[in-house]
């Protein structure tokens, strides 16, 4: 291993610019003329728009037009998709309502916007929002997606509220296998709704060009290509080869900024029709209310078992709660990505799952860091260690028996999962956590009033997403390949187009660490591009983990290419063959001889061409590669949550954490250790401080970080992260993806822990001081004594 | 935010002076509770008039049996001072638990105390001490002062000028932070100044600020953890919210008490 290549923890080159202030987000782009807009948003979760009166807004000093859904619609302006089609079990597709950019008839959540105010200035936009009379007649809301279908009729489109009622598995099989059973968990589950809150709040700004009728987005996207695909082919904003779309430094994302959102369309539409750049940058408060809000589940869980807990058959009955709208990817987060997953790490002869999907007088919800995953590990890893205890069995020593052996294995959920050993990362993480010594921990903890529980997680995902002849037969839009061009300088430097994007994850050190690797050259002199739409020819973008596994595959594949032609230029340059042609550690050179050319000298005349004629081989030397990967990765592990609670207050504190992760080849394992960090970090915050409220009349009563607890630092231990390693066999680098693990398995290892420490299972996420208290009050032990 | 004038005068004087012509007025303090909802477009003051310019409003003295504080001394310079440090360590604690580093560095004893938010530290400790609020017009005794949420015995045109707090003993607050806020979720100072016990609960009461003379008249017996063993207060009257019932809030009230008054006595 070279001192940059795989393997390596490289320090992140991104780090200095971060740091030192010279990042450069959509925010900090400025254009000549550029307006500010900002929009007019409903204070009701429902109501009719009776009448906009935007005549005075108009008058006010520094306004340069106020706009509304009526004028969008009379300019034709499409509405935005959801591009995942689900197929209810009778057949029917997924009622998908119209969600336009601008409310006209309809507003139907607490953010929803009615009108956009551009002025001169931030502060007179502001002032003239102020002033835009919005006359709306209040109808009745509906917040909770276990009352949906009975709640106020939200979308003509969607009876009940349902926008899907959707199965997975075999309903007799498994109901056969719960008859069969000598023992039957039960659980009945609520995922809590999460906001993302990425650091950077989201941002457009949006330039057309009359000369050449171009139209310029710069926004914060993971994924721009799909951005301008959708705004191009649905919202019918322009030519897709008419419109650009950049994403410059985007800081953060986890998944919030995936999707197509009203207020980039709103700022293109706008930018055109005035003829000057339009700029909209969040606000925290605003991004409470219109960022796509994660997780939002209630799930009916059982899991049936043989007497000597082996388990037979799991049943999950979910409703999803998708929000007002069905954002860009929100109907695949509780289908393809949450119950393909159910059958964790465990050989799970027969699984059925039912999801609902319904509409609901709240913000859209759609993928957030693990989508669908951190909500199946819950269900799955919370049943196994409610069964165990019930059954009398150790919870490890459950898993263990339950555990998938041999690879590949086929679930009755779609997934065939390709390698792992999660004997491996159980054991290891035991003996880091010192499992043996946990009872003297306990009771030493007692003598001061506290009381210590464990609770474990041994969790799997899928990422590397995905082949896409595979999303392709789920109903979904687009293939999720990625593309990568290596363009070879003629002075030997390289720059490396990529269609994924970094908003956080470190490809501009991770990918040059591969291409430094590959070409033997050195790190610095590599340069990774990417976020912009005229550079990169196509992309899909980060999420899902994929940027290693599927990505830097892509990249892969055009290094085969390089070197290829590379070594033909080099056959010519030393006068050989080019079947005798070596390429190592950077050198070219002639097998049996001690001629040898460097890399650079061969990229130099590759472009200048002197040795050999352009009509046999073509001068230049830039290759690009669009990599489909075979299957999915499957990124697992053990998360081992060791807490004390205040027995007194019900105050939890995490006092140790263990993570033993396989995520395949590892790249840079100081940054794999900071994506461990951060999800757990997540995870924890899922678990024990963060939850989304709704008051029944649709109000975020969580609507700022006054009252949505992020975890913070001294929330959180440190971590004990190691990994285990497993090789993915479905891409060349054996990479598996370790983006949203933390996420994944956090939750369940801290209410395993909690439940384990105060005897009662019926606890709810965020556990609160005051849920843990309330629920020590409740426990059948508690009780008892009493 | 919206326009307003701004104002920085250097005496107290031209501060009451400016206040009487603007009615609308608000006294920036510190600012981290004012400018926030300013920011929010909630507030709408005609003109802020800046104290920190106004000399001798800060600073931390030992006056007699007394320690007097500047109503403009930072919470990061009251929970460092070598004063409190050596005669009232437990005051010393209060502005230490105050928010974040930024909040402590802006934030002052007299925004703090005439703001009376019912989750904010400092009330817990000026009744909890029998502390005095001075004035520019007059001294007003902590058991006058705070009069309910967010309202306080100031009259227009009044301008906290120092807090005075008596030396106690024996003296302790403890905090049950709001997970997201960092204000206290339930607060509890307890003292001892000769025959003379406080217990002042904040961020509990729907009302705010509050005494436990239920607490106090055990405590009398003997200042001692022990003597407040199996009371509790009832859940009427407490706030209640998303984050904690009124139940759980009545009894933190008690746990906290009991561990103030061992950490007092410890």
């Amino acid at each position: 291993m070279s001192a940059t290549g795989i393997g390596a923890a490289v320090r992140r080159k991104e780090d200095f610019r971060f740091i030192t202030g010279k990042g450069q987000y959509t925010d900090d782009v400025v254009r000549p003329g550029e307006t500010r807009a900002v929009f007019v948003r409903s204070p009701h979760a429902h109501a009719k728009i009776k009448n906009i009166d935007a005549g005075e807004a108009r008058k006010m000093p520094g306004v340069v037009a106020v706009l509304t859904g009526a004028d969008l619609a009379g300019d034709k302006i499409g509405n935005l998709i959801c591009g995942w089609m689900i197929h209810s079990k009778d057949g029917s597709p997924m009622k998908m309502a119209p969600h336009p950019a601008l409310a006209a008839d309809t507003v139907n959540h607490v953010g929803d916007a009615v009108a956009v105010v551009i002025a001169e200035t931030l502060a007179a936009a502001r002032d003239a929002a102020e002033k835009v009379k919005v006359d709306y007649e209040v109808l009745p809301a509906v917040v909770d997606p276990a009352k949906a279908k009975s709640g106020p009729q939200i979308h003509d489109v969607a009876p009940k509220n349902t926008i899907y009622e959707w199965s997975l598995g075999d309903a007799k099989a498994a109901e056969a296998a719960f008859a069969a059973a000598k023992h039957v968990t039960r659980l009945d589950i609520v995922n809590n709704r999460l906001v993302p809150n990425a650091v950077e709040p989201r941002a457009a700004l949006a330039e057309y060009d009359a000369g050449t009728d171009q139209l310029t987005l710069w926004n914060t996207s993971q994924n721009p290509h799909v951005a301008r695909l959708v705004i191009a082919a649905f919202v019918g904003m322009a030519p897709e080869h008419k419109l650009r779309v950049i994403a410059p430094d985007v800081g953060g994302g986890f998944g919030s900024k995936i999707f197509i959102y009203p207020e980039e369309v709103v700022c293109l539409w706008a930018a055109r029709k005035i003829r000057r750049p339009v700029k909209w940058a969040s606000e925290r408060t605003e991004a409470f209310v219109t960022d796509a809000h994660g997780r939002d589940h209630v799930t009916h869980a059982e899991l049936a078992l043989d007497a000597q807990g082996k388990i037979l058959a799991l049943r999950a009955k979910t409703i999803a709660n998708l929000g007002a709208y069905m954002s860009t990817f929100s109907s695949s987060v509780p289908t393809y990505l949450y119950a393909t997953l159910l059958s964790g790490q465990y050989d799970i002869p027969q699984i059925y799952c039912e999801v609902d999907a319904v509409y609901t007088n709240t913000v859209p919800v759609d993928a957030y860091r693990g989508a669908g995953r951190p909500e199946a590990t819950f269900v799955v890893e919370r049943l196994v260690e409610v069964a165990a205890r019930e059954m009398g069995i150790e919870p490890a020593e459950l898993r263990r028996r339950n555990f998938i052996k041999s690879f590949p294995h086929q679930t009755p959920v779609i997934m065939a999962y390709d390698a792992g050993d999660y004997n491996a990362s159980l054991k290891k993480a035991m003996e880091l956590a010192d499992v043996k010594g946990f009872n003297k921990r306990k009771r030493e903890a007692a003598r001061h009033g506290k009381i210590r529980g464990l609770g474990y997680s041994t969790y799997i995902e899928a990422c590397g997403i995905a082949p896409s002849q595979a999303v392709g037969s789920l109903g979904c839009g687009v293939g999720l390949w990625e593309s990568a061009e290596v363009r070879v300088n003629p002075t030997g430097s390289v720059e490396v187009l990529t269609g994924t994007h970094a908003h956080g994850q470190g490809h501009e050190t991770t990918f040059a660490q591969l291409v430094s690797e590959r070409l033997g050259i050195p790190f610095e002199n590599v340069s990774i591009v990417h976020g912009d739409t005229d550079k990169v020819q196509f992309g899909m973008g980060t999420y899902g983990s994929r940027s290693g596994a599927v990505g830097m595959s892509a990249i892969v594949k055009a290094l085969d290419k390089i070197e290829a032609k590379a070594k033909k230029v080099a056959a010519h340059m030393l006068e050989a063959a080019e079947g005798d042609i070596e390429f190592k550690d950077g050198k070219f050179t002639v097998a049996g001889t001690d001629k040898s050319a460097a890399f650079g000298d061969v990229a130099l005349n590759a472009y200048i061409a002197h040795k050999f004629a352009g009509q046999e081989l073509e001068p230049g030397l830039k290759e690009t590669s669009f990599y489909d990967p075979t299957n999915f990765t499957f990124p697992a592990g053990c998360h081992i949550c060791e807490v004390e609670i205040d027995a007194e207050t019900g105050k939890t504190e995490i006092v140790n954490w263990t993570a033993v992760d396989d995520f395949g080849t590892v790249v840079n394992p100081m940054i794999v250790e900071g994506q461990v960090h951060g999800g757990i970090a997540q995870g924890v915050g899922q678990a024990l401080l963060e939850g989304a409220v709704y008051n029944d009349d649709g109000q975020l009563v969580t609507g700022s970080l006054m009252d949505y607890t992020m975890p913070r630092a001294h929330d959180l231990p440190s971590f004990r992260v190691e990994t285990t390693e497993t090789k993915s066999p479905s891409n060349p680098l054996g990479i598996k993806g370790c983006g949203e693990a933390g996420a994944i398995a956090a939750p369940a290892a801290v209410i395993n822990a909690i439940t384990d420490a105060i005897g009662t299972e019926n606890i709810a996420m965020p556990a609160t001081a005051n849920t843990v208290w309330s629920a020590m009050r409740r426990s059948p032990a508690r009780q008892a004594a009493e | 935010m919206y326009n307003f004038t701004f104002h920085r005068p250097t005496t107290v004087r031209q501060a009451a002076g400016l206040l009487a012509r603007n009615p609308e007025a608000k006294l920036l303090a510190g600012g981290h509770s004012l400018l926030p909802v300013m920011k929010q477009r909630l507030a709408q003051p005609s003109a802020l008039i800046d104290l920190s310019l106004v000399e001798g409003l800060s600073g931390v003295e030992l006056k007699g049996r007394s320690v007097v504080i500047g109503a403009m001394s930072r919470h990061a310079d009251v929970a460092a001072s070598p004063v409190l440090a050596e005669h009232l360590p437990a005051l010393a604690s209060v502005p230490g638990a105050v928010g974040d580093p930024q909040v402590r560095n802006r934030g002052t004893i007299g925004g703090s105390v005439a703001n009376n938010d019912p989750n904010a530290d400092y009330p817990a400790a000026v009744l909890g001490l029998g502390a005095t609020i001075i004035t520019n017009k007059r001294r007003i005794a902590a058991d006058d002062f705070f009069t309910g949420m967010f309202s306080t015995a100031l009259e227009e045109g009044e301008i906290i000028v120092r807090v005075a707090f008596p030396i106690a003993k024996k003296a302790a607050y403890e905090k049950f932070k709001h997970p997201a806020s960092g204000f206290a979720l339930v607060g509890v100072f307890v003292s001892k100044r000769g025959p003379e016990i406080r217990v002042a609960v904040t961020g509990a009461g729907a009302n705010g600020v509050f005494r436990v003379k239920s607490f106090e008249e055990a405590l009398k017996k003997r200042f001692a953890a022990k003597s407040l063993e199996g009371l509790s207060i009832p859940a009427t009257g407490m706030n209640a919210d998303i984050h904690a019932s009124a139940e759980y809030r009545a009894h933190l009230v008690g746990v906290l008490a009991r561990r103030a008054v061992a950490k007092a006595t410890a």
